[in-house]
């Protein structure tokens, strides 16, 4: 269906940028505006999911040019999907925010910055044109880059260098990418080059262009060998904005992967082979990342790296059933990891430190918190019925099925070394009596305004329920998940909705 | 212009491998002015014929001018030259807060470990 809704949730999030600026210096009114363009935005990612759910999917051709000359925007079961995780993690850290980010923040633009970040991952994820992909990524880039430096500390300074070059390196590498990919077909249109590249007699340029992507979308995703960036600067941000980087900007880069390589380029038997080595060695180097931290932050930025490996495990096994449990594990994965970084963030609130030798007692101090806590890490370790155990499963089966016993070992390993962490994480933190003497110094949490608590703690709250909706609700998810595979792996459905071929 | 856009990108990476942050900003410039002319390179150069389509013809009917590849190149020159000016803010920054310019010595935050 044609339909310019598809832009809606975009433009809310830049008007409501727009509006902030017009209030730079009135804190409340930052925060109320910033609140009211999140909701309407959440409801408008919920409906839009709804009519492409409905209508199988929507279409705009913008400035009514049509492919594959003007660019087009579409929403499919994948996309839709995106949005509506971008939706839930953007509105619940959005809420979070504004209580867990200082004043001196908010008044540099955080909220502005914020609002633009959300609306270029809203962007990447439903745009149809290769360049424009590109575009969005800038677009979420430099956002990340203000919410990563603005306030800078001497180590935030040190991660950003790091993430910065990293980062732009890789849109470099995507333009060339992009630019050869132009010299060969001679189109921009996604779906118009997945026609064009299947004419192209150079096979050998192909399959170069192809690994360009891997490697630009790769240093994104951070898979290895070019994942250090990500530990070294994912844990020197505030609580909130860790929690968006480690949920969505990851994910962006896998997306575009799953993207790329199912409609553009169906890879050959060595970017498989390549693909599944490099996920299996992300997992083995993330897991063991994790074993000898000592700050919970970076145990979490080397878990993200590590789980980075499952997704791609999941499209280098190229089957149907892969593709449904990486989009499974992606749609756990996000709710989860962004919800760990606010409960740390809680938790560095309540004990003024991140150590986990120097933490300890929140389980006596805070029942209920840890409560919902251990729901969070039990589904992260994949205990059944908590959601991250099902897409597991089929991820063993297929790597089974596939007879490919490396990955298969990386993924058992993997997940053996996460319940490790957790578990240490769990009864360090958790369980364990604080070693040092609680003064009120120390616990700035329980001080906090009634307001100030429930901004903090309903975040997490909502993002907890939501992921034991998709445990207990496994089987509608996995149908999802399943349209959302179907298609990736029938991209001829994508093709034929961009080209109006129906 | 095909050395000129290799001869970019060799010094580009040459340049980003030293331990100056300065020298890999400077990379980063050449390698990104060698993607834009890799651009324009590869989308095929025609001199002079205008991409209009006559008054009275329904379609081209002669060789023109793509130009798709110059404005890629634009967008690409306005999202980079934003991202250099960021660049350079955050350079100076980190020299300010940390007082050298050698990226070994950014190190420090993975010893903790």
């Amino acid at each position: 269906m044609t339909t310019n809704f598809i832009l809606a949730p975009i433009l809310v999030h830049m008007f409501t940028a727009i509006l902030l600026l017009f209030f730079w210096g009135n804190l409340r009114a930052q925060k109320l505006i910033s609140i009211v363009g999140n909701t309407i935005a959440f409801l408008l990612c919920i409906r839009l999911f709804d009519l492409t759910l409905k209508h199988k999917h929507l279409l705009l051709q913008a400035g009514g040019w049509d492919a594959p000359f003007g660019i087009s925007f579409i929403s499919d079961t994948f996309s839709a999907i995106m949005v509506l995780l971008t939706a839930i993690v953007g509105w619940a850290v959005g809420i979070y925010s504004t209580s867990a980010i200082n004043v001196s923040r908010i008044k540099y633009g955080y909220f502005f910055t914020f609002h633009f970040l959300i609306m270029g991952l809203l962007g990447a994820f439903l745009t149809g044109d290769i360049f424009n992909l590109y575009v969005w990524f800038e677009v979420v880039i430099i956002s990340s880059f203000i919410l990563l430096t603005v306030g800078g500390k001497k180590m935030q300074m040190e991660g950003a260098i790091k993430y910065v070059t990293m980062n732009m390196l890789a849109s470099i590498i995507f333009l060339t990418a992009i630019a050869i990919l132009y010299g060969i077909t001679g189109t921009l249109n996604i779906a118009d080059i997945s026609m064009k590249i299947a004419q192209v007699e150079n096979t050998g340029l192909v399959s170069i262009t192809a690994l360009l992507f891997f490697v630009g979308f790769g240093i994104k995703s951070a898979v290895f060998p070019l994942y250090f960036w990500l530990p070294s600067s994912y844990h020197t941000p505030p609580s909130a904005i860790a929690a968006i980087f480690g949920g969505l900007l990851t994910k962006m880069g896998v997306y575009a992967l799953f993207r790329v390589f199912t409609v553009i380029f169906v890879p050959d038997d060595f970017t498989i082979a390549l693909m599944t080595t490099l996920a299996g060695l992300t997992m083995i180097t993330g897991a063991l990342g994790t074993i000898n931290k000592r700050n919970i932050r970076r145990v979490l930025s080397y878990l993200i790296v590590c789980h980075i490996g499952y997704l791609i495990a999941g499209l280098g096994l190229y089957t149907e059933i892969a593709f449904t449990a990486a989009i499974f594990y992606l749609i756990h994965d996000v709710v989860v990891k962004s919800n760990l970084f606010m409960i740390i963030g809680v938790i560095y609130k309540a004990r003024d430190t991140v150590d986990m030798y120097r933490l300890g007692g929140m389980l006596k101090d805070y029942p209920m918190f840890s409560f919902v806590t251990a729901i969070v890490l039990f589904s992260l370790v994949g205990i059944p019925p908590l959601s991250g155990f099902w897409s597991k499963i089929y991820l063993f089966q297929e790597s089974f099925g596939q007879e490919n016993y490396f990955l298969l070992a990386c993924l058992v390993f993997a997940s053996f070394v996460t319940l490790f962490v957790i578990a240490r994480m769990w009864s360090e933190v958790f369980w364990k009596d604080s070693p040092k003497p609680l003064t009120e110094e120390i616990d700035r949490f329980k001080n906090f305004p009634k307001s100030g608590k429930f901004a903090l703690i309903f975040p997490i709250l909502f993002l907890a329920g939501v992921t034991l909706c998709i445990g207990l609700g496994a089987s509608a998810v996995f149908e999802l998940a399943g349209q959302a595979a179907h298609e990736l792996k029938n991209p001829s459905i994508y093709i034929d909705a961009v080209l109006n071929k129906n | 212009m095909v050395i000129l856009v290799g001869v970019l990108y060799g010094a580009g990476v040459y340049l980003m491998f030293r331990r100056s942050m300065v020298r890999m900003l400077l990379g980063l410039l050449l390698i990104g002015n060698g993607a834009n002319i890799l651009i324009f390179l590869i989308g095929g150069i025609t001199k002079g014929k205008a991409p209009i389509i006559a008054a009275d013809e329904k379609y081209f009917t002669d060789i023109y001018a793509d130009p798709i590849p110059q404005s890629l190149i634009l967008t690409a020159i306005v999202i980079s030259f934003a991202l250099t000016a960021f660049a350079i803010v955050l350079l100076h920054k980190v020299y300010s807060t940390t007082g050298s310019d050698d990226l070994d010595s950014l190190n420090i935050q993975d010893l903790d470990i």
